[in-house]
């Protein structure tokens, strides 16, 4: 499972640790987080994400 | 109170009652060698509402402007597009004067406002798609995030067709006459530019996102109501014509040359470098940072679609001035750049692979590995320079054919 980076502010989306603060738990993929599911530090969505190489 | 100053009427039903900053040189490192304002706006519905407030120490300005239309305390909403400082600096203090009954922002707006002045239990959140009623006349809200921060968002005011924008088409220019028709349109997209450079143009995917989006929305605009800077009430389509084509920022025939020098080496150097581009015929500018704020470079690489880079080796490491420029550059995220180092050395040289490698860290594709000259440059080292330049405008033609 891949780290995603956020395009706007920067912030990594790192499955092994998921989001608990908003309800999304370590283990999950980001192709498996929620459509409406947003970057927690800048607030943009999913399709502003990049995979991390 | 310090001010003495009123209120002006922008439409039927809305005043400016912002501030100017005629002082200020140093906007957080950006060099505002007009000024600027900090514009907020009053409407004058059944439920007046106050669009932005101003930076800290402008806080009687903007009382005093508020109080020649109306008794502050008269306020019932605030609306705050933007959480940073210059535009809710004194936020926290208009609340306790004015007491509304209710502040609107972002939801990342609450938090930003939180984080940095406490009052996040003040604020009503609202997201893109909500509206408000302000009993005669209607707000709707359309969230801008990273535009330029997480919290930033347009508020539109249906009945008068004023789109509130905040800092986006906005620009550090203090001016007494407000509309955008009423100043030098040169003076307008030069520092426009300069605005867009230092302080949008990383985010430039989500503008062109934005344009579409908003262009989908079909909304009637008569006046983009900025937060710094006139408004825009004639030059409304130059503009966004222009936020298209700063955003894309496609390759252009325009190089710069950045360079900063200790004995004079690496300015022959870079003077050798622009002789190479002239021959090619790609229009360039040379910027010695002894002269050249980061932030003109900045705007410089707007315009621009080559970066070359010439520093001078100073105890093992890149000059310090190249390395601010590089850094700021670096967090600014321009696109579509080529470019090429050049450096001089006494000893060990270091500067050029340094600067290779930054270069690279911001995705500029390296013409080559750069020319470096011992001491003082000979003539082969010129010519290399020449070279260099030369190398780098027959790239740049051939990326644009
Ligand atoms: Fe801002
Ligand atoms: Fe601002
Ligand atoms: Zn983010």
């Amino acid at each position: 499972m891949g780290k995603y980076v956020c395009d706007a502010c920067g912030w990594v989306y790192d499955p092994a640790i998921g989001d608990p603060d908003h309800g999304i738990a370590p283990g999950t993929s980001f192709a498996d987080l929620p459509d409406d599911w947003t970057c927690p530090e800048c607030g943009v969505g999913k399709d502003s994400f990049s995979k991390q190489e | 109170m310090n001010s003495i100053a009123k209120a002006i009427k922008i439409s039927d039903k809305v005043y400016w009652v912002g501030a100017v900053d005629w002082t200020i040189r140093d906007f957080h490192g950006y060099r505002t060698s007009r000024g600027t304002t900090y514009n907020a706006y009053l409407i004058m519905a059944d439920k007046i509402t106050l669009i932005d407030t101003v930076k800290a120490p402008f806080r009687d300005e903007l009382l005093s402007r508020i109080s020649s239309v109306v008794n502050p305390s008269e306020i019932d909403y605030i609306v705050s597009n933007h959480a940073e400082m210059d535009h809710s600096g004194c936020l926290p203090q208009i609340i306790d004067i004015v007491k509304p009954e209710k502040v609107f922002a972002s939801t990342m707006g609450q938090k930003n406002l939180e984080a940095q002045l406490g009052i996040g239990s003040r604020i009503t959140p609202v997201k893109t798609g909500d509206s408000l009623s302000l009993g005669n006349m209607n707000l709707s809200f359309i969230e801008t995030k990273m535009l330029h921060w997480p919290d930033s968002m347009f508020t539109y005011l249906k009945e008068e067709q004023i789109l509130f924008s905040q800092d986006a088409f906005g620009m550090h220019l203090a001016v007494d006459k407000l509309f955008d028709d009423e100043n030098v349109w040169d003076v307008l997209e030069e520092e426009g530019e300069k605005y867009f450079g230092n302080i949008l143009m990383p985010y430039s995917n989500l503008i062109i996102k934005l344009l579409d989006d908003v262009g989908k929305m079909n909304l009637p605009i008569k006046l983009v109501a900025t937060d710094h800077g006139p408004i825009w009430r004639t030059h409304i389509g130059k503009i966004l014509e222009l936020y298209r084509k700063w955003s894309e920022h496609k390759p252009v025939p325009r190089a710069i040359v950045v360079y900063d020098t200790m004995w004079n080496s690496t300015a022959i150097m870079a003077n050798a470098v622009g002789e190479g581009l002239r021959e090619t015929g790609v229009e360039f500018k040379i910027l010695p940072l002894s002269v050249s704020h980061r932030s003109d470079v900045a705007t410089e690489i707007l315009k621009s679609s080559a970066i070359i880079v010439g520093s001078p080796t100073m105890n093992n490491n890149i000059f310090p001035t190249i390395a601010d420029v590089l850094t700021y550059l670096k967090g600014l995220r321009p696109s579509n750049m080529i470019g090429a180092s050049f450096s001089s050395y006494g000893w060990s040289g270091e500067s050029l692979p340094q600067m290779n490698e930054y270069l690279k860290s911001m995705n500029v594709e390296l013409a080559s590995e750069g020319v470096r000259a011992k001491y003082v440059p000979s003539e082969t080292d010129l010519k290399a320079c020449f070279e260099l330049g030369k190398l780098v405008g027959d790239k740049l033609r051939a990326k644009i054919q």
